[in-house]
């Protein structure tokens, strides 16, 4: 059973189709890319399989369950995690607090929380996390305060805090240097081939660092003027005219 | 524990005696005054939690405060005990305050405040035009005191430090949820409620507690008020108060703990001592505040008590580029090492 399934799925805004009518399926495990030019609806296909915007038509499931009306708060609790386009960090609060923070609401209950230790008991682990993502050293930073390639990868590591099944990166490396892209790079592929709870991470991937893409995806779906122009591995992409025409270029 | 924590310590302990200690030295109008600026802590660490953590912004405080107080005075007035009086109120607040908090999972900012300030407008209302319920602009009074194990609080000075106490366990209660992971979740509902909902925060169920919270504090705040002054009528409860606590929760710092404590001295304590000690000034307060509150927000927008925040990010900054001076210095010096060597070969 595919972990995601997005059956034809639309959506308009006023006159001009964002979406127009995209399927695609994500297996567990899988690291799924999607590219395609600015204004091609990436970013409205993910807020529409995320919850933020309502779909017009289609239907999107997630391990065979019907999840089209649910919101960001539903499917965060049905193991779905998120990144966004721009930095949306908690500038207030340490780093630590930030990667606390993300997993906290997944322990327990309300009512349960409201007598629970300050780290819910998920220091230990946000300490393993800030490890992998090498930023223990800021760990009782403000996140304001930090770079903003450290603010990043703060981003994108509490995206992974609550050990979701499916992760889906707007442009994780956006605005990152080169240095630090290929250090997402290994993390992603380190936190896909780790098994958890006997399953592989399965990502889906917004980026234009068409490198990244290429190194890091398994599958990848090219979209263009809100339709799906191909899906295939990297290789096939690749080679694929229509796409070269539309978007790699030559 | 490192040398900040111990000073904090420290310094709250030395604050916690001052506070146990000085009224023995105080004359009556002192005692009373020390009891009034409790009260309005207590009202305005409920606030400071709603506007301060939570970031809903709230003009419709004085309502809870109001209710708080009528709640008691209704009850007693009507033969029932204080001590059913405080719960009832308490409760009644807040589960107004989870009514009124529903404004706030539709409208933010500035159109929130003007709901919950339509809200307290209409409170006043109904405080000064129901008369057969309120005593309408005649008030209410010959509100009674507790007794406490037999032991009256009849007095000014056992009056203020029942208050005392209860400031405590109230500080202690809000101190503990802070610590709580619901002190992470609000923050995070302020600083970035789309971000929090996709981490599986609720924000709709915390924005309500926030507003519930909040008004509870108020209520017991008004309870404790209306036992204060023996005496209420609508107008401590009108928008005008909603605004001066909101104020103060700014003035003192707006999400820090002891922010209230500070708030509340420069609106309640100040006025009374600028009063006593320069009376050709007492007059002037009010302008004076004003001019204090304007540019308090130009230089230091998050209240008096970031204060050392501020020095230390300035402390750091300069640290900072004192750090990059150095290095840029020791660069060029073995820049210039380097060009006297090749000059040499």
């Amino acid at each position: 059973m595919s972990l995601l399934k997005v059956t034809h799925l639309k959506k308009a805004y006023g006159a001009i189709q964002a979406v127009g009518g995209v399927s695609f399926e994500v297996q567990p495990g899988e690291i799924f890319g999607v590219i395609g030019p600015n204004g091609s609806g990436k970013t409205t296909l993910f807020n529409a399989m995320l919850g933020q915007i309502t779909p017009d038509e289609g239907k999107i499931e997630l391990n065979g369950q019907d999840v089209t009306k649910l919101g960001p708060l539903a499917l965060s609790r049905r193991g779905v995690g998120r990144t966004f386009q721009t930095l949306q960090v908690f500038g207030k609060m340490t780093v630590r607090d930030n990667l606390i923070v993300a997993a906290q609401e997944h322990k327990g209950t309300m009512l349960s929380r409201m007598f629970a230790t300050s780290d819910s008991g998920l220091g230990n682990k946000a300490d393993a996390l800030m490890k992998q993502f090498r930023i223990e050293h800021v760990a009782d930073l403000k996140a304001g305060t930090l770079s903003y390639g450290q603010q990043k990868l703060v981003d994108i590591a509490m995206a992974f805090m609550s050990e979701p099944d499916l992760v889906l990166l707007d442009e994780p490396c956006a605005g990152v240097n080169p240095s630090l892209v290929g250090g997402i790079s290994t993390l992603l592929k380190d936190l896909n081939q780790k098994p958890r709870l006997d399953k592989k991470s399965s990502f889906v991937v917004i980026e234009h660092n068409m490198d990244f893409v290429m190194d890091v995806c398994h599958r990848i779906m090219v979209m263009v003027e809100g339709k799906v122009l191909a899906i295939g591995t990297p290789a096939e992409i690749r080679g694929n005219k229509q796409v070269l025409d539309a978007y790699l270029g030559a | 524990m490192n040398a900040s924590k111990k000073f904090t310590l420290l310094f709250i302990a030395t604050c916690a005696l001052l506070l146990v200690v000085s009224p023995l030295f105080l004359k009556n109008y002192g005692v009373y005054l020390f009891t009034y600026w409790l009260i309005f802590v207590i009202a305005t660490m409920g606030l400071n939690l709603t506007v301060g953590y939570a970031g809903q912004k709230s003009l419709g405080h004085a309502a809870f405060f109001g209710i708080g107080a009528y709640t008691v005075a209704i009850l007693l007035k009507a033969g029932f005990s204080w001590w059913l009086g405080m719960p009832v109120a308490v409760a009644l607040c807040f589960f107004t305050g989870l009514v009124v908090g529903f404004p706030a999972l539709r409208v933010q900012t500035i159109y929130l405040a003007f709901a919950t300030l339509g809200f307290n407008t209409a409170m006043y209302l109904v405080m000064r035009n129901e008369e057969w319920l309120t005593g309408g602009t005649f008030g209410i009074n010959g509100i009674a005191r507790p007794e406490v194990f037999g032991l009256s609080l009849k007095g000014g000075l056992a009056y203020y430090y029942f208050v005392l106490a209860c400031a405590a366990l109230m500080m202690g209660l809000l101190w503990g949820l802070l610590r709580s992971p619901w002190g992470k979740a609000f923050t995070a509902l302020r600083d970035n409620p789309i971000r929090a909902e996709s981490l599986g925060i609720d924000t709709r169920s915390y924005t309500l507690m926030s507003f519930a919270i909040g008004a509870t504090y108020a209520g017991a705040a008004g309870v404790l008020f209306a036992s204060l002054v023996d005496f209420i009528e609508p107008a401590p409860f009108a928008v005008g108060a909603s605004i001066m606590m909101y104020l103060m929760v700014v003035v003192g710092g707006s999400g820090y703990f002891w922010g209230p404590l500070v708030g509340a001295a420069m609106g309640v304590v100040v006025p009374d001592w600028i009063r006593d000690a320069a009376p050709a000034l007492s007059n002037w307060y009010l302008p004076l505040f004003g001019a204090v509150v304007v540019l308090m927000m130009i230089w230091l927008p998050d209240g008096l008590l970031s204060l050392p925040d501020r020095l230390k990010e300035k402390r750091a900054s300069r640290k900072a580029s004192q750090d990059r001076a150095v290095r840029a210095a020791q660069t060029d010096a073995a820049q210039t090492v380097a060009e006297q060597k090749s000059a040499a070969l």
